[in-house]
């Protein structure tokens, strides 16, 4: 467990869009509690605003009617929700098991010194965040990295290279 | 020694579309089952000895089998799809390369169970798996499979994809309900179990991608096709994900029952070249590990790896070599168990977190002997004393490495420890 319990606030009211809004209500159709639609909202938003701010929150407790705690209480307890913004590019290296036994360490070490920033880190041009996490479910085409959803495999230095040249 | 059936047809080019999914049998046994009672449909499963493959090895049939009789509430299945087990990686297969195969087999578990409702919860780090998984739900109902009729018959059934977020812990059974319910995911107490009070306290079955996906072979061939493949107890065949140190890694699809040096070997490519065999992970990290001279006799199959003092787990086998230093494997190991705790019970919570501390301390050459049978002891303190069975998938691994690798955790505490990483 690590400590998610930061919640910013933009200022600014948070609302779905059109496509947004019709999916909601789509899924609404689809369960028999509305708390159900806790989880797959704050999904919306992550798609929506790449991060999931304390407005966006209040948002979906009022659009569901549940309770502001049992959203802040999935936003802060599932680790892929967002409670800051990303890097453009948010680059997760995995760091477990099969990924470890092939050097994801010299993929997390290049990555620190070329973008200047550790794990958990974003560049302060927010172009880059960085994060290593567990286990992708890639472990035959270790090791692998993850940049904005996207898997490449069987990553070493050289494609990572490659990979950085490409988001200039 | 590799075998086609549930890969039958990941190889056809475009076989996640329907038409060509189609073309080659898929939704070919609705009609078959259709005419079956349900029951009758359970009675199949349970004869072809199907075993759950998320894990645990639980019959499927026999599963299904103990939900209440005349119910009034709706009955749901919830197919797991969370994969998160380090060094699991065989359902993503199944929901790329021939999704129509698993939604053909939610109909078919579904029809036996007489439920109009399923939901596959996805780790939400699979973003494109859950995309070619939507796209195939929505080819099935535009093409009639899904929908108020099926096939054209009057029973109505939804599939809706529910994304997990970043939590390992989805993946146990109980969790992952509390999940669909829009809850942090924390198991529940069992007893009720699930098909008797589950997912909105109402009857519940959770099975494995692979475990749903290998019902339209078992309803189309019968029982005994199935059984043709495997050992008697543990029969058909699996998806295999071989890793870590060896020539060839990859998603393998074997017959249980073969010896698992012979797999290594052969189909893998063996260790890599240069080194020796150390050790093998045989069903995902939380499986104690084996050594090569006992590994001589072990074979791919419930049985056998019970008899070993291991488990079959989910197939994700990981061969370890000779530059594996086995402490820093097993902080790599703690570190992931006690992350993923999903903070309820004391013993996991803190007990994980204590024996990170301790191993690290122990890496840090700061360790003593007394350090290693705390080591051991916390794991007996912990294991077993939870809601769930997570702090136990990290304690019985921790014991295994700490038992058959002990020299090396006293080569650190003695100072004597190559500081060399893993490579
Ligand atoms: C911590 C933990 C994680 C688990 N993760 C998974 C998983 O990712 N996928 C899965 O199918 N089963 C997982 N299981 C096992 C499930 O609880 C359950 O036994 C299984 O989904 C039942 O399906 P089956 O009978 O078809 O195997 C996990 C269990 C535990 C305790
Ligand atoms: S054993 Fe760990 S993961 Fe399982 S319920 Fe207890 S605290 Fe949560
Ligand atoms: S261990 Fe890295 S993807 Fe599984």
């Amino acid at each position: 467990m690590s400590d998610r319990s930061q919640l910013i606030e933009t200022g600014k009211p948070f609302a779905f869009d059109e496509q947004r809004d019709a999916e909601f209500e789509r899924l609404a159709t689809r369960y028999p509690t509305r708390d159900s639609l806790i989880l797959p909202s704050l999904w919306l938003v992550q798609e929506q605003e790449g991060w999931i701010s304390a407005e966006a929150m209040a948002y979906i407790a009022d659009r569901i009617g549940c309770f502001a705690t049992q959203v802040y209480e999935a936003a802060t307890f599932y680790t892929m929700y967002n409670l800051q913004p990303k890097g453009e590019y948010h680059i997760c290296v995995c760091r477990t098991l099969s990924c470890y036994l092939l050097g994801k360490q010299e993929i997390v070490d290049y990555l620190q010194s070329e973008l200047g920033i550790k794990p958990g880190e974003v560049s302060t041009d927010g172009k880059y965040s960085l994060e290593e996490v567990e286990c992708l479910g890639h472990c035959g085409s270790a090791p692998v990295v993850q940049i904005n959803g996207e898997f490449y495999e069987y990553m070493n230095v050289d494609k990572l290279k490659e990979l950085l040249a490409t988001m200039n | 020694m590799q075998v086609q059936v549930l890969s039958a047809r990941f190889d056809i080019p475009d076989a996640h579309k329907i038409e060509v999914a189609k073309e080659n049998g898929a939704y070919s046994t609705l009609e078959k089952v259709f005419s079956m009672q349900p029951e009758e449909v359970i009675e199949l499963v349970k004869s072809s000895g199907l075993r759950g493959r998320g894990g645990a090895g639980f019959p499927t049939g026999l599963k299904w089998s103990f939900l209440p009789k005349d119910i009034d509430k709706p009955v749901y299945l919830a197919v797991n799809s969370d994969e998160s087990e380090p060094a699991t990686f065989k359902d993503r297969y199944i929901l790329v390369k021939d999704p129509h195969m698993l939604i053909e087999g939610i109909i078919i578990c579904c029809y036996a169970i007489k439920s109009n409702a399923a939901y596959i919860y996805i780790r939400g780090e699979y973003t494109t798996q859950v995309k070619a998984l939507q796209a195939a739900i929505d080819e099935a109902y535009e093409a009639g499979y899904l929908g108020d009729t099926i096939n054209g018959r009057d029973y109505k059934l939804d599939i809706t994809v529910h994304r997990g977020a970043g939590a390992y812990v989805c993946g146990e059974e109980t969790a992952l309900l509390e999940s669909i319910e829009g809850k942090k995911g924390q198991p529940r107490s069992k007893p009720p179990f699930p098909a008797v009070e589950g997912l909105y306290g109402c009857p519940t079955i959770i099975n494995n991608v692979q475990s749903i996906a290998s019902l339209p072979f078992i309803l189309t061939n019968g029982a005994d096709a199935y059984k043709a493949y495997g050992t008697e107890k543990s029969p058909g065949t699996h998806l295999f994900g071989i890793s870590g140190l060896v020539n060839k890694p990859g998603m393998y699809e074997l017959p249980l029952g073969l010896p698992i040096l012979e797999v290594i070997e052969k189909v893998a490519g063996g260790v890599r070249d240069g080194h020796k065999l150390k050790g093998i992970i045989p069903g995902g990290s939380s499986t104690p590990v084996i050594l090569p001279d006992e590994a001589e006799d072990l074979t791919l199959d419930y049985e056998s790896m019970a008899a070993h003092k291991t488990m079959f787990g989910s197939g994700g086998i990981v061969v370890l070599d000779d530059t594996v230093d086995m402490v820093k494997l097993v902080e790599n190991l703690i570190y992931f168990y006690h992350h993923e705790s999903c903070g309820q019970c004391t013993p996991c919570r803190e007990g994980l977190g204590w024996m990170l501390k301790i191993v690290k301390k122990i890496i840090r050459g700061e360790g003593e002997v007394a350090d290693i049978d705390l080591l051991l002891e916390l794991c007996d303190n912990i294991e077993m004393k939870t809601v769930c069975v997570l702090s136990a998938a990290c304690t019985m691994s921790t014991r295994s490495y700490l038992n058959k690798f002990r020299h090396e955790f006293e080569a650190y505490v003695n100072g004597g420890a190559s500081t060399q990483t893993a490579m």
